[in-house]
């Protein structure tokens, strides 16, 4: 028996006490990813995680489209946050141009990017949700997500990927009535959002799931890069949108949520609390929002670059999220790398899983609010 | 198509003349320089965001100064960045900090180059760095990346394996500029 096996593969004794288990890529537990995972009995000896069936190259199709042409596939690797995965480019593209933004462009795009945080954040708590077997979780927020949605759609034009921020500003401004409904609707989401207490976060059944499982201490939290809600859920507080203010964060009032525990828990609580702040942003930003004026810069048609470089980053849905832009005075860019939070967790996959029983794995894994198209990019 | 009264804003040239550097950001340069003199290139300075690109031979030491005198704590991204003209690959690293207040503005760009071959074998080839895994733990899977988009291979990263691409993946890294997409 000495055939060689192709790439990838691997040959298993049956009298061996390790056993390797693939999870996904087509499970639905596991996403558009594979974890290799090795157990011992009903405990998990290691964890390797396996991304890139989703991979779509956004990186490479950058370099071949001009700074305009980019604006649509590179929201594309998260479309429920199709808002903030634009953000960060923009503001780089608009750095190299050396363009200022509207005020009135900025204040929407702020409320536009919270409005998509929770779309998104609904999205993945319907996921949590029905993968601890809580099937009202996974009903909630699924429905709920949808007055949002609809929000958005009489905002930007479409339901899901909005392609709303461009270079310069947005796309279009909002309809007439836009404030009220906003406002309403916002309102009316708060409160439903916080009936999620009672019936999830503080059921014991879901307390007893997840609490304690897979703990991030802080150090290892920094040790690993991690980012976003598994970062502030370790007990760092670090939100881009208060520690380096885009746009017009600066003149709000934010607060970022923290929590100590570290564990699944804690991890899937920080989420939800952002959307309560995301409410409380939005309210904030329709206030101060100029009532009329500009919302775009005209760009002229294929602008260039100088020979320079921009690394931009936003407080997206899942962590923070960078763009480093090389220009070389080409309508293209030269270089455009996306340094997603999905891909900066993934670090911990391996680490959290290891030693935890192979019924935690969901409630880890899911916690993460790891994304798998957006890390594969 | 013309609009003329469109409210067309020309793109504004950003500060052409060299203004004074931002104090905080130049006081950390200050400090590179003062410890390795010529042996950091600081290539800007400007609000929150600095560049520094070292010899590969000496990267090791810089980000070691780094994370343990300037409090540099953790990599946001790794970036390789072909350069078929000038013959080399640059690999960029983009250092973040949790740990101290004063630096979470800031994002350190520590930029290295690696020699590029026309016919990449990737892993047996000149195109290697050291890699700074044990230095900034967070590297290892944008490290991992990077060695399979650019071919550059990271001396002493424990798991040099592929990620995203598919294990049968035999042409040519695909981040490197001569790897053309089809049809464009």
């Amino acid at each position: 028996m000495t055939t060689q096996l192709p790439p990838g593969l691997q040959l298993e004794k049956l009298n061996e006490r390790i056993m390797t288990l693939n999870v996904g890529p087509q499970h639905p537990g596991s996403g558009h990813m594979r974890l290799i995972i090795k157990v011992d009995g009903d405990y998990i000896v290691s964890c390797d995680p396996d991304p890139g069936y989703v991979h779509r190259g956004e990186e490479k199709m950058a370099e071949y489209r001009n700074y305009i042409q980019n604006i649509p596939h590179l929201e594309r690797p998260v479309i429920h946050d199709s808002c903030n995965v634009l953000y960060p480019y923009c503001l780089g593209v608009e750095e190299l141009l050396g363009v200022e933004v509207p005020e009135r462009a900025q204040y929407l795009r702020v409320i536009a990017s919270e409005l998509n945080r929770c779309v998104y954040i609904q999205y993945w708590l319907a996921i949590y949700g029905i993968f601890l077997g809580h099937s009202t979780m996974f009903m909630w927020p699924a429905g709920d997500r949808e007055l949002l949605i609809d929000l958005l759609e009489k905002m930007t034009g479409a339901r899901v990927t909005h392609a709303y921020f461009v270079p310069g500003g947005i796309r279009n401004d909002v309809p007439a009535n836009f404030e009220d409904m906003c406002l309403k609707r916002v309102n009316y989401f708060e409160k439903r959002i916080k009936e999620y207490a009672a019936i999830f976060y503080d059921n014991p059944i879901l307390i007893s799931r997840t609490s304690g499982a897979g703990v991030l201490s802080r150090d290892d939290a920094i040790r690993l890069g991690t980012t976003g809600s598994t970062l502030r859920a370790s007990g760092v507080d670090f939100d881009l949108r208060k520690k380096e203010p885009y746009d017009v964060y600066g003149e709000l009032d934010v607060h970022s949520n923290v929590l100590k525990e570290g564990d699944s828990y804690a991890r899937s609580k920080i989420p939800w609390l952002d959307m309560l702040e995301s409410c409380n942003i939005i309210r904030q930003a329709l206030q101060k929002m100029p009532k009329s004026g500009s919302v775009r810069v005209k760009l002229k048609p294929n602008p260039k670059g100088g020979n320079d470089e921009v690394y931009k980053r936003v407080e997206s849905g899942r962590g923070s999220l960078g763009c480093y832009i090389v220009s070389r005075s080409k309508p293209e860019p030269y270089r455009v790398k996306m340094s997603v939070g999905s891909f900066r967790n993934l670090i911990c996959m391996p680490y959290l899983l290891k030693g935890e029983k192979l019924g935690n794995m969901p409630a880890v894994y899911w916690s993460l609010n790891y994304w798998p198209v957006e890390a594969d990019r | 198509m013309s609009q003329p009264e469109s409210p067309e804003t020309k793109p504004v040239a950003t500060a052409q003349p060299q203004k004074e550097l931002p104090k905080f950001e130049k006081s950390l340069t200050d400090k590179l320089e003062g410890k390795f003199s010529s042996k950091v290139a600081i290539e800007f300075v400007k609000p929150t965001r600095i560049r520094v690109k070292v010899k590969k031979e000496d990267v090791l030491e810089v980000a070691r100064f780094l994370r343990d005198e300037i409090h540099f704590d953790h990599a946001e991204s790794v970036t390789g960045v072909d350069y078929p003209d000038q013959k080399e690959i640059e690999v960029v690293y983009h250092l973040g900090s949790y740990t101290d207040p004063e630096l979470s503005k800031q994002v350190l760009t520590l930029a290295t180059r690696a020699p590029r071959e026309e016919n990449p074998n990737p892993g047996n080839d000149s195109t290697r760095l050291p890699s700074l895994r044990d230095i900034f733990y967070s590297v290892e899977f944008h490290e991992r990346e990077c060695f399979e988009m650019l071919g550059v291979y990271f001396e002493n990263h424990p798991d040099n394996r592929r990620l995203l691409l598919p294990e049968d993946w035999a042409d040519l890294p695909p981040m490197r500029k001569d790897f053309k997409i089809k049809g464009r």
